[in-house]
């Protein structure tokens, strides 16, 4: 199908970049990038496609890693099986917050503050229960076997992360070509309009928000397992909700291919940064600020439609060239 | 005896002090064309956002082929098919014309290429075949009205509110939008218009409603109502008919 080959080709061209390079410090990277991509990939079903803008996708990921590491710790279920009830968990925590939100009408700026508070609750609330960890954290077992989600070197981790920003990405290419996608962006477009054509626009939001949750929560899940460390700060604070807007705001919003192309963007200018500056702290964020006011102010449709732009002037040019062949 | 598909039924809608519509009937009959008209402010489109359920009347019932439909949501109604243009153009700017159309056509359509075959079908009809892949953001006045009226048909509806479809266009834009009215009448769909040009009304509709001050003050055949000094009365202001006639035994 359109679109689903291309997004083969791209993912099977990045698994393969461990056949160049095995260095701890790449993979290490392109795992960060990814897992940028994939959690972005979940903001961007509901922000990009369906134009609700949230603030607090760090619930959705730390439901996620939280019940990743809380599965295995506390009930001894294997890893694998954690992951799955992870992604289910976290869809679960965006259906509830969805109902509890669209069904009041909240909109724009409104449903950011709300899902931000959501957010912000959850990271207290993780910061002061026992099952969390409390301010400690949680540290999931070291347990070096496959069975277990854990392997002796980053390859397979980086070859699973590729995996699952591939499966995001397919997920949300279906959606784009489906009668839900186009519910989703008639619904970004003009609420009242697609009411008028039969859309149930709180349904078509609650949907759009479950599933985003549910794809960010498969990047907490991951973290957790990558990491073996969750804590407070790192599953429901506030880096990973600006994370998972930078990426596909900067890649292109509303599409495909915006979150990853974002996140490859934005983590090559940070690390770069670090490295000029050599570790001055915070100065990545000083850099994704500024790469984010020149998105926004330049390029609103993000690097993606930058890309569409200079196509269209070309294929422009060529025509009038080839229409001048003609003529003359 | 025509059945009447659209029953509207002393609807009153009350917004804080102000009674903008007040206790309003008329029906719509199957296969006509109806006309609302009535001096701006008259209530006309919140009398249609009642009946196409984006507003809930304070009193008073919609039936909608025999069935009490008063209060339900506007994507149900739609289901059932009432479709409505707004008198704002509504468009989905960053879709392209088909892709609007699209989102009305998946309502009987779950296949992708389905729904955008059948939005280049109606795209035909409505003369918008040239425009298909232009973003609805670049299209004129008169495409923008095209367009809401092509969504609106997409939904494949039984009754067919239009507020205004005609408003803004050229006189030549309004005779080439004519004929594709009465078609759409003749194909079995009944239709309710809100319109503000006298020359449209008289040559498509077969009942008109004068809705003045949110009461309906007036009904009968156009060239009836064109006479009607209380209609008169509401446009041009009391006593206005009397002038009218007094200056036609003096002229």
């Amino acid at each position: 199908m359109k679109g689903i080959s291309t997004i083969l080709v791209v993912t099977t061209l990045l698994a393969l970049v461990p056949i160049v390079t095995t260095s701890n410090v790449v993979l290490n990277f392109l795992v960060t990038t990814l897992l940028i991509a994939l959690v972005g990939q979940g903001w961007n079903l509901l922000g990009g496609y369906g134009g609700q803008y949230s603030f607090g996708h760090a619930a959705f990921f730390g439901t996620g890693a939280y019940a990743t590491a809380i599965l295995q710790l506390r009930f001894g279920v294997n890893a694998w099986v954690a992951f799955g009830f992870a992604i289910a968990a976290g869809a679960l925590v965006g259906a509830i917050i969805g109902a509890l939100s669209f069904r009041s009408g909240l909109k724009g700026s409104y449903f950011a503050l709300v899902t931000l508070a959501f957010a912000e609750v959850l990271r207290i609330i993780a910061s002061v229960a026992p099952v969390t960890g409390a301010g400690v954290g949680l540290l999931v077992k070291l347990d070096l076997r496959p069975e277990a989600f854990q392997f002796q070197s980053r390859l397979p981790f980086y070859i699973i992360a590729v995996a699952l920003v591939a499966i995001a990405m397919i997920v949300v290419r279906l959606i784009e070509d489906s009668r839900f996608g186009a519910y989703l962006v008639a619904v970004r477009e003009n609420e009242d309009a697609a009411k008028a054509l039969g859309v149930n626009v709180v349904r078509t939001k609650l949907i759009a928000m479950t599933v985003s949750a549910a794809i960010t929560a498969s990047g907490g899940a991951f973290y957790a397992q990558y990491f073996l460390f969750v804590d407070s700060g790192i599953a429901y604070g506030p880096w990973i909700s600006i994370e998972a807007l930078l990426a596909p705001i900067i890649g292109g919003v509303g599409t495909v291919f915006g979150p990853l192309l974002g996140a490859l963007v934005v983590k090559t200018l940070g690390e770069l940064a670090k490295h000029v500056t050599g570790d001055a702290p915070g100065l990545d964020l000083v850099i994704y600020g500024s790469v984010l006011v020149l998105v926004v102010a330049f390029a609103p449709r993000g690097i993606a439609g930058l890309v569409a732009s200079v196509r269209n002037l070309f294929q422009k040019a060529r025509e009038t060239a080839a229409g001048e062949r003609s003529r003359g | 005896m025509a059945e009447p598909v659209l029953q509207v039924e002393n609807v009153s809608k009350r917004f804080g002090g102000l009674l903008a519509v007040d206790k309003a009937s008329f029906t719509a009959d199957k296969g006509r064309i109806t006309a609302l008209i009535g001096p701006n402010g008259a209530g006309k489109t919140t009398l249609f956002s009642i009946i196409s359920g984006f507003a809930k009347p304070t009193e008073g019932h919609i039936r909608y082929r025999g069935v009490d439909i008063t209060g339900q949501p506007p994507h149900l109604l739609a289901r059932q098919g009432i479709a409505r243009t707004f008198q704002i153009v509504q468009p989905f700017t960053g879709l392209t014309v088909r892709e609007n159309i699209a989102v009305g056509s998946h309502l009987y359509r779950a296949g992708r290429v389905e729904a955008l075959d059948a939005a280049t079908e109606i795209a035909e009809v409505l003369d918008l075949g040239n425009m298909l892949d232009q973003p609805a953001a670049s299209l004129t006045v008169a495409g923008r009205k095209r367009l809401e009226l092509a969504r609106a048909l997409a939904i494949e509806p039984r009754l067919l509110l239009l507020d205004e479809v005609l408003a803004g266009l050229n006189p030549s834009e309004v005779r080439d939008m004519l004929p594709v009215i009465r078609a759409i009448a003749n194909r079995g769909v009944t239709i309710v218009m809100i319109e503000h040009i006298m020359q449209a009304v008289m040559s498509l509709a077969e009942q008109v409603f004068v809705l003045s001050e949110g009461r309906i003050i007036a009904q009968g055949a156009p060239q009836a109502i064109a006479a009607d000094p209380r209609v008169i009365e509401a446009y041009l202001g009391r006593g206005a008919a009397e002038r009218m006639s007094a200056g036609a035994v003096h002229g």
